[in-house]
C-alpha cells in the first residue's frame, strides 16, 4: 500500500502524469488505434479450433441425396407464391404434412411507427409456418431450428426447398435426440420476432401474434438459411446479432470445418480468406473483414434471421448463398450435405454451446481475435479519459489530498467547488432534455410534420431527428449566467463530463466492443482536448466533424467502401437518412439499444462537450 | 432550518411517488444489487399470505424476516410504499437530529479547547467554522434521501429501509443521552439482523463520556454503568425476543432468521463477498470459512473500540460501514446509511488521499453491476466471475473509502495535539505515513 499511503511517491506520481499528461494521453491514443490495426495481423491472432468435446470428435457421414428433388419443390414453392402473392401457407402445410411433421401455422400483425421505406411495409400482417420433427431417441426437451424466410420477391425459394427437402431425409434418419423444428417465417425479421415470442411466452415489443398450438424443446441452436440459386459459389456466414451479440464461437468453428470437409468454398463478411498474410494485401483484406465485422457489431442490428434469437440465450448463424462468376460451383445437394452434417454435430451436443469465446472478431473464418486480445484497444482509448480526469482534478484549485498531502494548502477547495457543483447541474440537465427530445419527438411529431412540410412519414421521422440534433448546437448561449459564479466551473463541467463518458464507453464496450471502439475513437480527443481557451471556430468545426452523427455519417461510408460498393456524396447522404430511420425501426421492432444509447447518453454527453467549448 | 428539511423531504417523496408509478419499480424490485432474499418485498408477500392461511411462515425456505416486521406488515401491507417512504423520512429526520446535536457538541468542545488555548497555533484552520456546520445536518438529510442507492431501496420495497430508520432512531438516542432508548432501539437493530450488536461499543463509549465516566477498568462507576446498559440491552432483547415467541407460538423463526443470516445457505449473487466464495468452496470447509467470514464483521469491533476510545461518534460511523460491506447479504440500501454520514467528515476533506480514486470506483461500478448482470444471465456471453470481479472491486472500494476516512480522522487528531507544520527532527518538513 505504499502507493496509497507514501505521499512522496504519490506526489511524484501525480507530478508525473498532470507534467507529461498531453504526451502520454497522445501516445495512448496512438497505441490504441495501432493495437487495433494489429488484431487483424495474423501472427497476432489466434487460430480456431473447436473446444466443445460433444462435437469434436465423433464421426459424421452426411449422405443427403435429395438436392435436385429439393429444387423442384423449391420451383414448385415459387409457383405457388407467385399465384397466391404471398406466402403459400395451405401448400406449405400441406408438403410439412405429407413430409412427416407435425405443422403449426402462427399468425402475426404489427403496425410499424412509421413506414419502412427500404422494405416498403407499414401494416405487417403474415403467417409463420413450421413443423416439428419429434426427436425418436430422447424426450422431447431440447430442440433445434432449421429456418428460411419467406421473402416477398423471387428470391430464397431454394432455401425454403432445401429446407423441405432436409425435412423429408431427416424423418427418415433415426439418431434424432433433439426435436428439430423447420421454420418458414414471413417478413423475415418481424415473422421471427413473432415467432420467437410467442415460442418463449414473453411480449417484449407490443406486437400481436397468436399463441403457438405446438411446441418443442427448450432450444439448443438455430440456423438461418438463404438461398437464391440453384447452385452456389461460396457460403457466407453471418453472425452478428441484436445488439451486437454474437453466437458461441464454436458454431462458427463447425461451419467452417464442414465446409472443409464438404469441400464447399466459406465466407465471411462476404470476402474470401488469403494465405498470403505476409504480404500487403493479404494483410489489407484481414483489416477489412475485420472491421467490416466490427462496423456491423456497432450498428446493433441483426444481420441475418438468426439474429433475434441470441437475445434467448440461442446460439445461431445465418447460412447465405452466394452465387458470383467464379468457376467452382457447389450443388444443392452438397449444401444440404453440410447442413446434415451441422445438425448431426448440433444433436450430439450435451450442454448448450459455452465451451468456446462469445466475444471475438474474426479477421477470417480459420483466425479469430479473443476479448483478451481486443480489449487493450479500448483500454488504451479509456485510459485517456481517466489522466485527463485526474489532470483536471490536480488543476481544481490543486487540491490538497493530491499535491501537498494535506499540509500547507491555503484555499479550501471545497468553497470554490461546491456552487460550481450547482451550477453545472444546469448544462447537464439541458442536455440531457435534448437528448430525451430526440429519442421521444421524431417518431411523435411525424404527423405534425407532414401536414407542414411536403415530406413523408419516414423523411419526416429522420428530418426532424437531425432538426433536434442540429437545434442541440444552439443551446450553450442558455446556460452562460450561470458560468460566471465560479471560473472553474468549466473544470468541474469537463471532470463530470470525462468521467460520466469513461464510464458510458466502457458499460457499452462490455456489451457491444465495436460499438464502444468506434465512439471512442471519435469522442476521446473531443473529451480529451476541449477547453474554453483553444481557438474557438476551428475546434467548434472539429468538434461538429467529431460529433457522434457524423461518425454515423463516416460509419456508412465506410461501411460501403469496405464493401467494394462506394457511394457518391449524394448517395451516401440519402444512404445515412435511411440507416437513421432503420435504426429507430431497428429500436421500435426488435429492442435494439443503439439509437436509445446514442440519443439518451451519447448525444446529451457531447453536448455538455460542447458547452465546455463555449464556457465564458 | 426546518423549512429546507421539509423541501427536502417533499423532493425525495416525490421522486419516490413517481417512480413508484412508473414501470422501472418492478424492474427495479428484481434487481439483485438492490433486494437481497432477507428483504425482498415478494418474500414479505409470501410470508403474509402463509400466515393469513394459517401456515408458520418460516416452514420453507422463502421467508426471512423477523415476527415483528410481519406483523408490522401484516397491518399495513396496503399501505407498504407509504411505510418505505415514511422509513426513509423518519431516518432522515433522525439522522439530522442527531448530527445537529453532535456538531453542537463538537463546536463546544472546541470552544473549550481554543479557551483553554490547548492547541498547537497553526491548527487555526482545521477548526469547524460554524458556517460550514451549520449546514451539514441538512447535507446528511440530503445525502441519505436522495441518494440513488436509498431510492431504489425504497422504489423496490425492501425493508431494508425500515432497519436503517431502526438504526438510525438508535443512533439519534444515543447522541441524545438517552440510555434507555438507546439500549432498547439497539436491541430491536439486533433483532432485525444481528449485526448491530457490534454497535454496544460506541454506544457504551459515548454515553459513558456524556456522563463523565472515564473508561477505566479498575473504576467501579465504569463498571456499574457498564452493567447498566448491558441489562438494559439484554433485558429488551429478551422482551422483543419473547413478545416474537408468543405472537407466532414458536420458536421457528430462530433458525430461519438469524441460521439464515450466519449460514448463509442462500448464494443468490450480490454485491457482497459470500456467494461467489461458497458458491465456488467444497462442502467440507464451509464451516470454517463461515467462521472467517462471519468474524470479520465483530472482529475490528475492538481494536477500534480501543484506537477511537474518545471519538464514539466515528467508532459508530466505522461500524455501520464495516457492517454494511461485510455482512452476509448486503443491498445497497445498507452502503446509503453509511455514506449518509460522509457530510459531517467533510472536514477531513483536505487529508483524504484517495477520493477521487476511491468514488470513480465506486461509480464506476455501480453502473457496471447491471451491465455485467445482462451479459452474464440475459446475454449468457459472460459468467458469474464477472460480475464477481465488479462485487470484488467495489468492496475494495469501499473498504478504500472507510480505512481513508479513518486514516484522515487520526490524521487530523494528530495535527490537533502535534501541530500542523510537522518538523523532522533535522528541522526538515516530515510527512506522516500509515504503514
Amino acid at each position: 500500500m505504499g502507493l496509497l499511503s507514501d505521499p512522496n511517491r504519490r506526489r511524484a506520481l501525480t507530478n508525473l502524469l498532470t507534467r507529461l499528461n498531453t504526451p502520454i494521453c497522445v501516445l495512448c491514443y496512438l497505441a490504441g488505434v495501432a493495437w487495433f490495426m494489429g488484431l487483424a495481423f495474423e501472427p497476432f491472432t489466434l487460430r480456431t479450433y473447436m473446444s466443445e468435446n460433444a462435437m469434436g470428435s465423433t464421426m459424421v457421414e452426411e449422405r443427403f441425396p435429395a438436392g435436385e428433388r429439393a429444387l423442384v419443390t423449391a420451383r414448385e414453392f415459387g409457383a405457388h407464391k407467385r399465384k397466391s402473392g404471398a406466402m403459400p401457407v395451405d401448400w406449405l402445410v400441406k408438403t410439412m404434412q405429407s413430409r412427416g411433421l407435425e405443422v403449426y401455422t402462427q399468425s402475426f400483425s404489427r403496425r410499424l411507427p412509421f413506414p419502412d421505406e427500404n422494405k416498403e411495409r407499414y401494416m405487417v400482417r403474415g403467417t409463420n409456418v413450421y413443423g416439428i420433427l419429434r426427436a425418436p431417441r430422447a424426450p422431447r426437451t431440447e430442440a433445434l431450428v432449421l429456418s428460411a424466410p419467406c421473402s416477398p420477391d423471387n428470391s430464397n425459394n431454394q432455401a425454403v426447398g432445401l429446407l423441405l427437402g432436409l425435412a423429408q431425409y431427416f424423418r427418415s434418419q433415426i439418431y434424432w435426440a433433439k426435436d428439430i423444428i423447420f421454420l418458414v417465417n414471413e417478413h423475415d425479421l418481424i415473422g421471427m420476432q413473432a415467432w420467437l415470442e410467442a415460442y418463449h411466452h414473453t411480449n417484449i415489443t407490443g406486437m400481436d401474434w397468436a399463441p403457438l398450438h405446438g411446441r418443442g424443446g427448450s432450444i439448443q441452436a438455430a440456423l438461418s438459411l438463404e438461398l437464391s440459386s440453384d447452385v452456389v459459389t461460396s457460403l457466407d456466414l453471418v453472425l452478428e446479432g441484436l445488439n451486437g451479440q454474437l453466437p458461441n464461437l464454436d458454431l462458427a468453428n463447425l461451419f467452417y470445418t464442414f465446409c472443409q470437409k464438404q469441400d464447399i468454398l466459406c465466407t465471411i463478411q462476404e470476402k474470401l480468406q488469403r494465405s498470403d498474410w505476409d504480404s500487403v494485401s493479404g494483410y489489407s483484406q484481414a483489416v477489412q473483414t475485420m472491421a467490416l465485422m466490427v462496423l456491423k457489431q456497432a450498428s446493433g442490428r441483426p444481420w441475418g434471421d438468426h439474429g433475434l434469437f441470441l437475445r434467448y440465450h440461442i446460439e445461431s448463424a445465418t447460412i447465405r448463398g452466394i452465387n458470383s462468376f467464379r468457376q467452382y460451383k457447389t450443388d444443392t445437394t452438397t449444401v444440404g450435405r453440410l447442413l446434415e452434417g451441422m445438425f448431426r454435430k448440433l444433436n450430439n451436443l450435451l450442454e448448450r454451446l459455452h465451451q468456446s469465446y462469445f466475444f471475438y472478431l474474426l479477421p477470417s473464418l480459420s483466425r479469430f481475435v479473443s476479448i483478451g486480445y481486443y480489449m487493450p484497444a479500448f483500454g488504451f482509448l479509456a485510459v485517456i479519459l481517466l489522466l485527463r480526469a485526474l489532470d483536471l482534478w490536480v488543476q481544481l484549485g490543486a487540491l490538497p489530498s493530491v499535491t501537498e498531502d494535506g499540509v500547507g494548502s491555503r484555499a479550501l477547495p471545497l468553497q470554490s467547488s461546491s456552487p460550481s457543483l450547482v451550477s453545472i447541474l444546469t448544462p447537464v440537465v439541458i442536455s440531457h432534455l435534448t437528448g430525451a427530445a430526440l429519442y421521444t419527438l421524431p417518431v411523435l411529431s411525424q404527423e405534425l410534420a407532414v401536414q407542414h412540410f411536403p415530406v413523408s412519414e419516414t423523411e419526416a421521422v429522420v428530418l426532424t431527428a437531425i432538426a433536434i440534433y442540429t437545434a442541440g448546437l444552439a443551446l450553450p448561449h442558455n446556460t452562460h449566467r450561470y458560468s460566471s459564479i465560479a471560473k472553474q466551473g468549466w473544470r468541474v463541467l469537463k471532470l463530470v463530463a470525462v468521467l460520466y463518458l469513461a464510464v458510458l464507453l466502457s458499460c457499452t464496450a462490455l456489451i457491444n466492443f465495436s460499438l464502444g471502439f468506434i465512439l471512442a475513437l471519435t469522442l476521446v480527443p473531443v473529451a480529451a482536448f476541449v477547453t474554453p481557451h483553444v481557438p474557438k471556430v476551428l475546434s467548434a468545426v472539429v468538434m461538429v466533424l467529431l460529433a457522434p452523427g457524423c461518425t454515423l455519417l463516416y460509419c456508412v461510408f465506410a461501411f460501403q467502401e469496405l464493401q467494394e460498393a462506394p457511394v457518391s456524396l449524394i448517395d451516401g447522404w440519402m444512404l445515412f437518412l435511411s440507416v437513421i430511420s432503420q435504426g429507430m425501426l431497428d429500436h421500435a421492432l426488435y429492442g435494439s439499444l443503439v439509437y436509445p444509447l446514442l440519443a439518451l447518453f451519447i448525444y446529451p454527453c457531447w453536448l455538455i462537450l460542447w458547452n465546455i467549448l463555449f464556457w465564458k | 432550518m426546518a423549512a429546507p428539511l421539509t423541501l427536502l423531504v417533499i423532493v425525495a417523496v416525490t421522486i419516490r411517488a413517481v417512480l413508484f408509478r412508473s414501470s422501472l419499480a418492478e424492474l427495479i424490485s428484481e434487481r439483485v444489487e438492490v433486494v437481497s432474499p432477507l428483504n425482498s418485498w415478494k418474500r414479505v408477500v409470501e410470508g403474509l399470505a402463509l400466515l393469513d392461511l394459517g401456515v408458520s411462515p418460516y416452514s420453507g425456505d422463502v421467508f426471512h424476516e423477523t415476527p415483528l416486521t410481519i406483523y408490522l406488515y401484516h397491518f399495513v401491507i396496503d399501505y407498504a410504499e407509504i411505510v418505505c417512504m415514511i422509513a426513509d423520512g423518519i431516518t432522515a429526520v433522525a439522522l439530522y437530529l442527531a448530527v445537529q446535536v453532535y456538531n453542537k457538541n463538537v463546536f463546544r468542545k472546541q470552544k473549550y479547547a481554543l479557551e483553554a488555548d490547548r492547541y498547537p497555533h497553526d491548527c487555526l484552520e482545521l477548526m469547524q467554522t460554524p458556517k460550514e456546520l451549520f449546514y451539514v445536518p441538512l447535507k446528511v438529510a440530503m445525502f441519505y434521501l436522495l441518494s440513488p442507492f436509498t431510492i431504489l431501496s425504497c422504489v423496490a420495497k425492501s425493508t431494508c429501509g425500515i432497519n436503517n430508520a431502526i438504526v438510525a432512531l438508535f443512533v439519534l438516542c444515543t447522541i441524545k443521552g438517552s440510555a434507555l432508548l438507546s439500549a432498547i432501539f439497539l436491541a430491536l437493530a439486533t433483532y432485525q439482523s444481528i449485526y448491530p450488536i457490534t454497535l454496544f461499543a460506541p454506544a457504551l463509549i459515548y454515553l459513558l463520556q456524556r456522563l463523565y465516566i472515564p473508561v477505566n477498568l479498575r473504576r467501579q462507576s465504569f463498571w456499574l454503568f457498564t452493567l447498566q446498559y448491558a441489562f438494559m440491552f439484554v433485558g429488551s432483547l429478551v422482551v422483543i425476543v419473547g413478545l416474537s415467541f408468543f405472537l407466532l407460538g414458536s420458536w421457528d423463526y430462530i433458525p430461519s432468521v438469524y441460521g439464515f443470516i450466519l449460514s448463509v445457505p442462500d448464494l443468490t449473487p450480490n454485491i457482497g463477498l459470500f456467494w461467489y466464495f461458497f458458491a465456488e468452496m467444497f462442502e467440507h470447509f464451509r464451516l470454517f470459512f463461515i467462521c472467517v467470514f462471519q468474524i470479520n464483521v465483530f472482529f475490528y469491533t475492538i481494536p477500534l473500540s480501543i484506537k477511537l476510545k474518545d471519538h464514539p461518534v466515528f467508532l459508530m460511523f466505522m461500524q455501520i460501514a464495516i457492517i454494511s460491506i461485510f455482512k452476509s447479504y448486503p443491498t445497497v440500501g445498507d452502503i446509503a446509511l453509511y455514506m449518509a454520514f460522509l457530510p459531517v467528515w467533510s472536514h477531513l476533506y483536505r487529508f483524504l488521499r484517495n477520493i477521487f480514486m476511491v468514488s470513480c470506483v465506486l461509480l464506476a461500478c455501480s453502473a457496471l453491476f447491471p451491465v455485467l448482470w445482462h451479459l452474464w444471465i440475459y446475454a449468457g456471453s459472460a459468467n458469474s466471475n464477472f460480475y464477481y470481479a465488479i462485487t470484488l472491486l467495489f468492496n475494495v472500494g469501499q473498504v478504500l473509502l472507510v480505512s481513508d476516512y479513518f486514516y484522515a480522522y487520526l490524521r487530523r487528531e494528530h495535527h490537533l495535539s502535534h501541530g500542523l507544520y510537522l518538523k523532522k527532527k533535522d528541522g526538515s518538513e516530515a510527512t506522516l505515513v500509515l504503514k
